[in-house]
C-alpha cells in the first residue's frame, strides 16, 4: 500500500510538540510585529499620572506600570525588541556555526583539527558568561547584545553540523558527485548543505529559545539596551520592588518570556520529530 | 588508567589556556585602556610624567602578546592584579566570593539532584501516573520560566505573604551563623535547583523506561528480589550513565545561573561581583572572575569524563 508522505508542515501541525510550538510561537511573533508597524492598544511610553498601578482590566489586559503606563503595549514593544535580537543572534550563530561545521566535517584534518579545537574553547566558557564579557567589551546596544549572545550558540551549531557532514561525506551520491568532477563547493552547498538543513532548523528554533532567555537575562542584569527601550527582563527587575502590591507588573513581562521560551522549544521538538522520527521525545509518547 | 587521566589533564589545560586566550582578547576590545577605564575624563589631567608612568605600570602601548603573558605569568603566582573600582586585590575580592558561590551550587545541585532523581525514578516506575504527572508538571515550570523570573516571584511572594525576607540581612557566613546562613542559601538554591532538577528528570525518566524496556527488571522481580533492591540496584544503576552526563551538563549551567541568581537574592558571590565589575568596568576582576567560572567548568565537564569509568566498566577497556 503506498500512502503519501504528508508534507512537512502537515507532519509539524499533527505533532503535539510542534502545534504547541506554532500555535505560541506564532502568538509571539503577530505581538512582537503588533508592536513593529505601532499596532499597539496604546502607545506604550505614553506616561498618564491616573492610572498609575493599576490591575488588570477591559482598558488594560495586563494592568499599568509605576508610570500609568499600559503593561500589554509595553510587552508587545519590548517582544518586539527581544525577537529582534534573538533572531539575529541565531542567525549569526547559525551562519558562522554552519558554515564552520561543514568545512570542518568535511575539509581534512589540519583544518578540522583547528575548528574544532576553537570551539571546544568556546565551549568551555559557560554562554552567558561570554556573552556578559563580550557585552562588558562592546557595550550595551541592540546589535552588540545579539553579537554576544550568537557567539555562545556558535560552538553548539558547529557540532551538531560537522557530525552528519562527517558521515555525509562518504556517502554514495557524495562520492559520485566526486568522481562526476564536481567542485567542493558545489557539493558542499547543493549537496551536503540540504541535507543538514533540517538539524540545522531544529538547533536554531532551539537557540531562539536560549536567545529571548539570555537577552532578558542581559537586560534583567541591566545590561540590555538602554531605556527608553523597552526590554523584557528589565520590566521583571523593575517589578521586583513593586510586586508585592502589584503583582500583573511581574505576570506580564513573565508571561511574555515563558511563552516565547517554551514555544520555541517545543517548536524545535516538533521539528526534530518530523525531520527524524527515529527521536520522538517523551512529551509525543 | 593513569595514562588516560593525564592525557585528559593535559587537554584541559591547553583548553583552559586557549580559553585564557579567548577571554583576554574579547577584553581588549574595550575602548580605552586601564589608565582611562579607572579615571575616566580626568584622566585628561594627568602631567604627561604621571601619564607616562600610568601607562607603564599597566603595561598600555605594550604588544597584546607581551601584555598576555605578562598577565597570564602573574595569574599564575596568584597575582589576579588589582581591582579598579575598589583598590583591593582582585584575589582578596575572589577569596571572599567564591566560597559563597561554592555553596550555593552544591545546594542547588543537591536540591536539583533530589527533585530530578525522585521524581524521575518514582514516575518512570508507574508512568502517566499521580508522581508522574507532579513530576512533569515541575519540570516543565523548571525548564520554561527562567531562573530570574522565579527568584523574583519567590522573593515577592515570601516577602508580601509572609514578610518573610531572610536577604535583607547581611550575608552570614556559614560558620558564622549556620542557621541564618542556610535561610539565605536555601531559597535561591531552590530557584536554581528548580531548573537542574527539571532536566535531571525529563534525563532519569527516559534512561529508566528505557532499561525497563529490557526487561531484565521483571527477571530480577521474578526470582525474589526485594522491589527496593530492583528499582536502585537493577534499574537506577543502569540508568546512571545519561544522568551523570546531564548533571555535569546541568552543573555547568548551573555556575552561568549564579550571575542572576546571587543578583535577586543579594548573595555577595561571584556572580555578584562579576556583574558589580562590568557596570563599574573594572576589568581586571571581569577578566579573572570570568577565567574562573570558565576553569570550573572544564573542571566540573573532565570529572564527568573521569566519572564514566567508575560507572560503566565497558568504557574502561580503552
Amino acid at each position: 500500500m503506498t500512502r503519501r508522505r504528508p508534507g512537512f508542515l502537515t507532519g509539524l501541525w499533527l505533532n503535539p510538540a510542534g502545534r504547541a510550538g506554532c500555535v505560541l510561537v506564532g502568538l509571539v511573533v503577530v505581538g512582537g510585529l503588533l508592536a513593529a508597524v505601532g499596532a499597539t492598544p496604546y502607545n506604550a511610553q505614553l506616561q498618564n499620572p491616573l492610572t498609575t498601578l493599576k490591575g488588570p482590566s477591559l482598558s488594560h489586559p495586563f494592568g499599568t506600570d509605576q508610570f500609568g503606563r499600559d503593561l500589554l503595549s509595553l510587552v508587545l514593544e519590548g517582544l518586539w525588541v527581544s525577537l529582534k535580537i534573538a533572531f539575529l543572534a541565531v542567525a549569526i550563530a547559525g551562519v558562522a556555526g554552519t558554515l564552520a561545521g561543514i568545512i570542518a566535517g568535511y575539509l581534512g584534518r589540519w583544518t578540522s583539527a583547528l575548528i574544532m579545537r576553537v570551539t571546544d574553547m568556546l565551549f568551555a566558557i559557560p554562554a552567558i558568561l561570554l556573552a556578559l564579557a563580550i557585552v562588558t567589551a562592546l557595550g550595551p546596544g541592540a546589535l552588540d547584545s545579539a553579537l554576544a549572545i550568537g557567539v555562545g550558540y556558535v560552538p553548539i551549531f558547529v557540532r551538531v553540523v560537522r557530525g552528519p557532514v562527517l558521515s555525509l561525506r562518504t556517502a554514495g551520491y557524495v562520492q559520485a558527485g566526486r568522481v562526476l568532477g564536481f567542485s567542493s563547493t558545489r557539493l558542499l552547498f547543493r549537496h551536503i548543505l540540504p541535507n543538514v538543513a533540517g538539524t540545522v532548523a531544529v538547533q536554531a528554533s532551539l537557540a531562539l529559545a536560549w536567545s529571548v532567555l539570555a537577552e532578558a537575562s542581559l537586560s534583567f542584569l541591566g545590561l540590555g539596551p538602554p531605556p527608553p527601550t523597552a526590554s523584557l527582563g528589565e520590566m521583571v527587575s523593575q517589578s521586583s520592588s513593586l510586586a508585592s502590591q502589584a503583582w500583573w507588573t511581574l505576570a506580564a513581562p513573565s508571561v511574555a518570556i515563558v511563552v516565547a521560551v517554551i514555544g520555541f522549544n517545543f517548536l524545535g521538538d516538533g521539528l526534530r520529530d518530523v525531520f527524524d522520527p527515529r527521536s520522538r521525545t517523551a512529551l509525543a509518547a | 588508567m593513569l595514562a588516560s587521566v593525564a592525557r585528559r589533564l593535559l587537554s584541559m589545560l591547553v583548553t583552559l589556556l586557549g580559553v585564557s586566550v579567548i577571554i583576554f582578547l574579547v577584553l581588549r576590545l574595550l575602548p580605552g585602556n586601564a589608565v582611562t577605564a579607572q579615571m575616566g575624563v580626568s584622566a585628561g589631567l594627568l602631567s604627561h610624567a604621571q601619564r607616562v608612568a600610568l601607562d607603564h605600570y599597566y603595561g598600555v602601548g605594550e604588544p597584546f602578546f607581551r601584555q598576555y603573558v605578562s598577565w597570564l605569568g602573574s595569574m599564575l603566582t596568584g597575582n589576579l592584579g588589582v581591582s579598579l573600582s575598589s583598590r583591593t586585590s582582585v584575589a582578596s575580592l575572589v577569596g571572599a566570593a567564591l566560597p559563597v558561590t561554592l555553596e550555593l551550587a552544591i545546594a542547588s545541585m543537591v536540591i536539583g539532584e533530589l527533585i530530578g532523581v525522585l521524581f524521575g525514578v518514582f514516575g518512570s516506575l508507574r508512568p502517566r501516573g499521580v508522581v508522574d504527572n507532579a513530576g512533569q508538571g515541575v519540570a516543565l515550570v523548571g525548564l520554561g520560566v527562567p531562573s530570574f523570573v522565579i527568584g523574583t516571584g519567590l522573593v515577592t511572594f515570601l516577602a508580601s505573604s509572609f514578610h518573610y525576607f531572610p536577604s535583607s540581612r547581611a550575608f552570614a557566613g556559614l560558620f558564622f551563623n549556620p542557621w541564618l546562613n542556610l535561610q539565605q542559601i536555601f531559597f535561591p538554591a531552590l530557584t536554581l535547583g528548580l531548573g537542574v532538577g527539571a532536566a535531571i528528570m525529563r534525563t532519569t525518566r527516559a534512561a529508566m523506561l528505557e532499561v525497563v524496556s529490557t526487561g531484565f527488571a521483571r527477571t530480577a522481580r521474578g526470582k525474589g528480589l526485594s522491589k527496593f533492591v530492583v528499582t536502585w540496584k537493577h534499574l537506577f544503576l543502569g540508568a546512571l550513565v545519561p544522568v551523570v552526563t546531564m548533571s555535569g551538563i546541568q552543573l555547568g549551567y548551573l555556575l552561568g545561573g549564579t550571575v542572576v541568581v546571587e543578583q535577586i537574592f543579594v548573595l555577595p558571590g561571584l556572580g555578584r561581583l562579576l556583574v558589580n565589575s562590568i557596570s563599574n568596568r573594572d576589568f581586571p576582576v571581569v577578566q579573572s572572575v570570568t577565567l574562573i567560572f570558565a576553569a570550573g567548568f572544564i573542571v566540573v565537564n573532565m570529572l564527568t569524563d573521569m566519572l564514566y569509568t567508575l560507572i560503566d566498566p565497558r568504557t574502561r577497556a580503552r
